[in-house]
C-alpha cells in the first residue's frame, strides 16, 4: 500500500506552485514536509488528497490511478493548524462522527472512540464540548477524529502551530507512537526543523515548489544534498563561508589564506562554500587541524543552559551555539574554530561535494 | 524611559472576588528597572496577557497601582501612557510606503520633518529596511511587515516602555532568528524598557535580561535565564523551562540523604522540610548521565526509547515506573544497554509542595 506522485505539477494563473514532482510514500510511514511558508507544503498535500487536480502528472494509490478522484471518494483524514471540531457536539460525538456517517454499529463505534480517546488522553473529557477544552485538548480531539477513521492517508498541516510551546513538545513526543500504531500513510507539514527531528520518520525538504531531498529524517539532516536543503533544515541557521581553492591553499573571501587540510586537501581547484552548524562552531580548538577564524561579537543570547553567540566574520553573520554561559561583550574580537569533520563542502552550484568526512561525523 | 512599579497589583474579572482562585492575576509588588528587557512567560491562561493589558492601560486593575517613574498611571488610558506596542500580527498601512509607515507615529506627534527623517533613517538602518523605504508596504513579505511594526514601536524617543505581545509567532523559524537578534541589538543600543510576552521559552530566555515566569495567576519566579535553568524556584519553572523539562521524582528525605524508591542518593546539603509536605527531587535532563556499568548511587533504569534529534539525543529512561529524560551529547554514545543513571549532586534540587527548599546552613 503506497501513495505515488508521478511527475505531478501544479500551475495556476501562470504561477507554478509545484514543479514536476516524483514521490512515493509507503504505508505505515511518517513523512515530514519541511519548508518555509509558501514553499509548497499545503499545495502538495492538497494534490495528494485530491482537493486539487494536478496540472500534469498522475496520483496513484496502491498502483491505481486516482488522479482527479475527489477527496470524498477516498479514505483520507486531514488535520489543520486551526482546530476544527463541531462546537455543538460533545468530544465523544466529534470523534464518533466519521464512523456514524459510515454507518458502523454502535458497539463498534464505541470501541473505536474509546481507543482513540485513550491514546490521545481525552477519556476524562469525552462528555464535554470542544470549546470547554484547552487548545491542546481541542487539537487532540481533531486528531482523534482523524485517527478513528482508519484512513489510508492522514494529512496533518502544521497541526501544532497554534499550540503553546510546552503542549507542542508533549504532543510531538506522543505523535510518532500514535502514527506507528496506525499503519496509514502519514504526511506532516511543518516549518520547524526541530519538529522534523523530534518526529523522525522521513523528511522531504521543500523550497519554492520543489522537493529538494527526500530520505530518512536524520539522513537529510546529516547529509543535506544542497545548500538549499541545508538552509531549510537548520535551526539555528547554518553558517556559510565562501572560499577558493588554489593548489594547497584555501583563499577565503575575507582575503585570508590558509593551507588546505584533511578533506579540503583532496578537493579539485575551484570555488566552494563551506557550511557548518552553529553547534560545531566552537570557542575552543577541538582538534589540531581545526580551521580558525577571527570574528567580532554582534550580540549574545542566553537560553539558560546554552549561549547563542552571534558574530560577524567579514560580511558574513554566523552563530555559535555553545554549552554553558558565555557572554562576550558586543564588538569583542576573538577566534572561533571548526573541526573539519563537521564541515559541509558545497560546489559553486550549491550541491554537496564532500561527504567522506561527514560519514565520520554522523 | 521609565521604571515601572507594579504596586500591590492584582486583578479579578469578577465583581466581588473572595478567594485566590477568583484572581486572574494574584497580588504582585515589583519594580521593573528602567532600560531593562523583561519577558512574561507562561502558557495560555496564566495571566500574562492580563498583566500586559494592565501595564498598557487596556485594563484597569481591580487592586493596586501602576507607576511609571513614580507617576500613577493606573487610570490613564493607553494613549496617555507613552507606550509603544507591537502585536502578533503586523499592523501596517498597506498603501503607505515603508518610510511613511515608520514616520507615522512621529508625524502624529507633530514632529518636524527633519527630525523625523533622521529618526526613520536610523531605525530603518538598524532593521535593515533602508533599501525598502520607498516601497509600498503592501507588496512586502510577512516578516518585512512585522519589522515595520517593530520599527514603528521603536521610532518614538518619548516612550516609557515598548510592549511586545507574541511578536514573532507568525514568523518562520529562520527569520525568527534574524528578527530576534535585531531586536536584541536594538535593545542594547537604545536601552529602552521592553516587555515581551510569549509562551515560547526560547524567545523569552534569549531576549530578556529578566524572565517573569507566570503560572495560574502567580508570578512564580523572576530571574535571569541562567537562574531559571540552574535554580528553578518552583517545579513549574523546572517543567516549563528546558526541553525536555526538569525530571521530578517523589522522594523521602533523611537529612542529607534522598531515598527514591529503594535507592539512596547523598545530597550536598541538609534539608529540613515541614512534615507532611509533598517532596520531590528535581534534576534537569542535562545533569543526568547513563552508563553501562553501575556506580555508587546510580539508579537502575530501563531505556524505553532513544530519540536522536541531531544536536543531541534524548533517552527516555524508566525507573520504577517513572519516566526520566536524559540528554546525551552528540559525541557520546548510548544504547539500551546503558542501564545505570547517575545524577549530578551539584544540580539536584528538592521541592516541598512545589517550592524549592533552601539549603540549611551547615549544622
Amino acid at each position: 500500500m503506497s501513495l505515488t506522485l508521478e511527475q505531478v505539477s501544479k500551475v495556476e494563473s501562470g504561477k507554478t506552485y509545484i514543479y514536476s514532482t516524483d514521490f512515493t510514500l509507503e504505508a505505515g510511514s511518517l513523512n515530514v514536509l519541511l519548508g518555509p511558508t509558501l514553499s509548497g507544503k499545503t499545495s502538495l498535500m492538497r494534490l495528494m488528497a485530491g482537493l486539487d487536480v494536478p496540472t500534469s502528472g498522475r496520483v496513484l494509490w496502491k498502483g491505481q490511478d486516482v488522479t482527479g478522484k475527489p477527496v470524498q471518494e477516498r479514505n483520507i483524514a486531514m488535520v489543520y493548524q486551526q482546530f476544527i471540531n463541531y462546537p455543538a457536539m460533545s468530544v465523544y460525538d466529534n470523534i464518533a462522527s466519521p464512523l456514524k456517517i459510515r454507518g458502523l454499529k454502535r458497539a463498534e463505534i464505541d470501541k473505536r472512540v474509546q481507543e482513540a480517546a485513550d491514546l490521545l488522553k481525552l477519556t476524562p473529557m469525552l462528555q464535554r464540548k470542544p470549546l470547554e477544552l484547552s487548545g491542546g485538548q481541542q487539537q487532540r480531539c481533531a486528531l482523534a477524529r482523524a485517527l478513528v477513521k482508519d484512513a489510508d492517508l492522514v494529512l496533518l498541516d502544521e497541526p501544532l502551530a497554534n499550540l503553546d510551546y510546552k503542549l507542542r513538545e508533549e504532543l510531538r513526543e506522543e505523535l510518532p507512537r500514535i502514527f506507528t500504531a496506525s499503519g496509514a500513510v502519514f504526511v506532516y507539514a511543518t516549518t520547524e526543523p526541530t519538529e522534523a527531528l523530534l518526529l523522525g520518520g522521513n523528511t522531504a525538504s521543500l523550497w519554492e515548489g520543489r522537493i529538494t531531498q527526500f530520505a530518512p529524517t536524520l539522513a537529510v539532516y546529516r547529509h543535506p544534498n544542497t545548500m538549499t536543503t541545508a538552509r531549510v533544515f537548520s535551526d539555528p541557521p547554518m553558517n556559510f563561508l565562501r572560499l577558493t581553492k588554489q593548489g594547497n591553499q584555501l583563499k577565503f573571501d575575507t582575503g585570508v589564506s590558509t593551507p588546505a587540510m584533511g578533506v579540503l586537501a583532496d578537493l579539485p581547484d575551484a570555488a566552494y562554500s563551506l557550511g557548518f552548524r552553529p553547534n560545531h562552531l566552537t570557542l575552543e580548538r577541538t582538534s589540531a587541524d581545526a580551521l580558525s577564524f577571527q570574528v567580532t561579537v554582534a550580540v549574545v543570547e542566553i537560553s539558560g543552559s546554552e549561549s547563542f553567540v552571534h558574530v560577524k566574520h567579514g560580511e558574513q553573520r554566523w552563530v555559535a551555539l555553545v554549552g554553558g554561559i558565555h557572554e562576550p561583550a558586543p564588538n569583542t574580537v576573538f577566534t572561533v574554530y571548526v573541526d573539519p569533520k563537521h564541515l559541509y563542502v558545497f560546489a559553486a552550484d550549491g550541491s554537496l561535494v564532500s561527504t567522506s568526512a561527514l560519514a565520520k561525523a554522523a | 524611559m521609565a521604571e515601572i512599579y507594579l504596586k500591590k497589583l492584582a486583578h479579578s474579572y469578577l465583581p466581588n472576588p473572595q478567594k485566590p482562585e477568583d484572581y486572574a492575576l494574584k497580588e504582585i509588588d515589583q519594580v521593573w528597572e528602567d532600560g531593562k528587557a523583561y519577558a512574561l512567560l507562561g502558557s495560555s491562561g496564566c495571566g500574562k496577557s492580563t498583566l500586559l493589558n494592565i501595564i498598557s492601560g487596556l485594563l484597569t486593575p481591580s487592586q493596586g497601582q501602576v507607576l511609571f517613574d513614580g507617576k500613577d498611571v493606573t487610570h490613564l488610558p493607553t494613549e496617555q501612557r507613552q507606550i509603544a506596542q507591537v502585536f502578533q500580527f503586523p499592523v501596517v498601512y498597506d498603501t503607505m510606503t515603508v518610510y511613511d509607515n515608520l514616520a507615522f507615529p512621529l508625524r502624529n506627534r507633530k514632529q518636524d520633518e527633519a527630525t523625523i527623517k533622521a529618526r526613520v533613517t536610523e531605525i530603518a538602518g538598524m532593521l535593515e529596511l533602508s533599501a525598502d523605504l520607498k516601497k509600498k508596504a503592501r507588496g512586502l513579505t510577512a516578516d518585512a511587515k512585522q519589522k515595520i511594526s517593530l520599527g514603528r514601536g521603536l521610532v518614538r524617543q518619548d516612550v516609557a516602555a515598548i510592549l511586545f505581545d507574541e511578536p514573532l509567532t507568525v514568523i518562520d523559524p529562520h527569520l525568527k532568528w534574524l528578527l530576534r537578534m535585531q531586536l536584541k541589538e536594538l535593545h542594547q543600543r537604545l536601552n529602552r524598557t521592553m516587555i515581551y510576552v510569549t509562551h515560547d521559552q526560547t524567545e523569552a530566555l534569549t531576549f530578556a535580561d529578566q524572565v517573569v515566569v507566570m503560572y495560574d495567576g502567580y508570578v512564580v519566579q523572576i530571574g535571569t535565564p541562567q537562574e531559571l535553568f540552574e535554580r528553578p524556584e518552583h517545579t513549574f519553572v523546572g517543567y516549563f523551562i528546558g526541553s525536555p523539562g526538569m525530571n521530578l521524582l517523589p522522594v523521602k528525605l533523611d537529612g542529607s540523604i534522598a531515598h527514591i524508591d529503594g535507592t539512596s542518593i547523598p545530597l550536598n546539603t541538609d534539608y529540613q522540610p515541614k512534615s507532611g509536605a509533598k517532596l520531590e527531587l528535581g534534576i534537569r535532563p542535562e545533569f543526568t548521565q547513563l552508563s553501562p556499568t553501575a556506580s555508587a548511587n546510580s539508579l537502575p533504569v530501563t531505556i524505553k526509547r532513544i530519540e536522536d534529534i541531531g544536536r543531541h539525543k534524548i533517552a527516555r529512561a524508566e525507573y520504577q515506573g517513572k519516566e526520566i529524560n536524559v540528554v546525551v551529547p552528540e559525541d557520546q554514545s548510548v544504547s539500551k544497554d546503558y542501564k545505570y543513571l547517575t545524577l549530578d549532586p551539584n544540580n539536584i534540587h528538592v521541592y516541598a509542595d512545589g517550592w524549592r527548599l533552601k539549603q540549611e546552613a551547615a549544622a
